[in-house]
């Protein structure tokens, strides 16, 4: 017991010095636990994330937008790789995790459980949803857990792409017909609140939050970040004449940050719990993909089996 | 290797980013063979042309120290400071040394 103890005391003071924690280390099993939890629901995030988004591939309204989006979505599987990669060096096999996502026992970011009724919900996703994605992935980049780091700053370089293509589908929008311009005010009054949901339950009410920081795996807090999303979102949203659908946004002169109005954690809870409006087609569409893509997984081990035999004769 | 067609066998990779470089580790990805995984390697690691060369090496053989070894594995190194061209005193005046 004692040598746990002092095992947890040289890894708190090695985090402490801004060290690295490195897969052959050791680490506190709630470490573990915690990082594969996260890391897991991240990577899921991004495999799912390209549900909504690929709704939209076959109907973008020009070439360049449609070949823009299909290299957005391929990124996204790129990230949910990198992630699914730094969830095993923890111990985990990819199997296992897959399967986590499969059955609905792991979670993936609330947000892919709305849909995407527009084009402009194209838009709306690249400038909101990554644009609070990376809010919390550019602190990512400095956790403790050097592979999971090292995913984050390799996501990060390809992320700022995706807020930027989105940016500029809802500027075009906004400066088209007002039609157009309407159809980019409504993506943006949807996709609003959920993306603010997407920082996760105020500090107050974040019970694993106090250790994570301890731990260097976050280093801001969920309101912290969620303040600064919203101080540089609004100031966008004015530069292309939309308006942010909240009533109580007002500039606080004192406090130099943006007062805004209630998020309503009963529409969070209940997305969270599985009743959002596209939970089970999210779920029933990655299940078909896995089911449908098993003859191609079995193949191509069948095929590699032959080539070894072949060599090896 | 891995028969198991949910699991894959795991290959680590190594990408070279430019002539003259060495390769570098970038992740892991698994792949059902050799030529599966430099494919992969290419459309996941090198998207925005981050390389010139790709190794793939399964990652079971890849054996690595030990980190709980490492203050005595790296100690003879520790008290050879005479390794470093700082040790030596020069003659003042001498040039290009």
């Amino acid at each position: 017991m004692t040598e746990v103890k002092n095992l947890e005391e040289l890894f708190q003071a090695k985090i402490d010095a801004e060290q690295k924690i490195e897969p052959k280390d050791w680490m506190p099993d709630a470490y573990r636990k915690n990082l594969i939890r996260q890391i897991s629901q991240h990577a899921h995030s991004e495999v799912v994330g390209m549900l909504p988004e690929g709704n939209w591939i076959t109907r973008a309204p020009s070439l360049k937008r449609k070949a823009i989006l299909l290299a957005k979505v391929q990124d996204e599987a790129g990230h949910g790789l990198y992630l699914y990669s730094a969830v095993e060096t923890m111990g985990t096999s990819r199997e296992q995790t897959i399967e986590d996502l499969l059955s609905g026992k792991a979670k993936y970011s609330s947000i892919f459980n709305y849909p995407t009724l527009s084009w402009a919900d194209i838009g709306a996703i690249g400038w909101l949803v990554d644009g609070a994605a990376i809010m919390n992935q550019v602190m990512l980049c400095r956790t403790s857990y050097g592979p999971y780091a090292r995913a984050m700053v390799r996501i990060c370089k390809e992320e700022s792409f995706h807020q930027r293509q989105g940016y500029e589908i809802m500027a075009v929008l906004a400066k088209g017909s007002p039609e157009q311009k309407e159809m980019a005010q409504d993506a943006l009054n949807r996709w609003w609140w959920p993306s603010l949901m997407m920082f996760g339950p105020t500090d107050a009410n974040s019970p694993h939050s106090a250790q994570s920081m301890k731990w260097k795996i976050k280093r801001q807090s969920n309101d912290e970040l969620r303040q600064t999303f919203i101080d540089r979102t609004v100031q966008q949203a004015e530069v292309i004449g939309l308006s942010i659908p909240d009533p109580d946004l007002k500039w606080n002169e004192a406090s130099q940050h943006y007062d805004w109005g209630a998020i309503d954690w009963t529409e969070f809870n209940n997305v969270v719990a599985g009743n959002g409006p596209c939970n089970k087609e999210r779920l029933a569409a990655r299940n078909k993909a896995h089911n449908d893509g098993t003859w191609v997984r079995e193949a191509a081990l069948a095929y590699a089996a032959k080539k070894a035999k072949r060599k090896a004769a | 290797m891995s028969n198991n067609p949910n699991n894959w066998p795991l290959w680590e990779i190594f990408i070279q980013s430019k002539r003259g470089l060495e390769h570098k580790h970038v992740g892991s990805l698994h792949a059902a063979d050799p030529q599966m995984a430099i494919e992969n390697a290419r459309d996941v690691y090198t998207r925005r042309q981050e390389g010139n060369s790709i190794w793939v090496v399964l990652a079971e053989h890849v054996h690595a120290s030990r980190p709980e070894d490492a203050e005595s594995f790296y100690d003879p190194a520790d008290d050879k400071v005479y390794r470093h061209p700082t040790f030596y005193t020069m003659p003042e005046g001498a040039k290009y040394i």
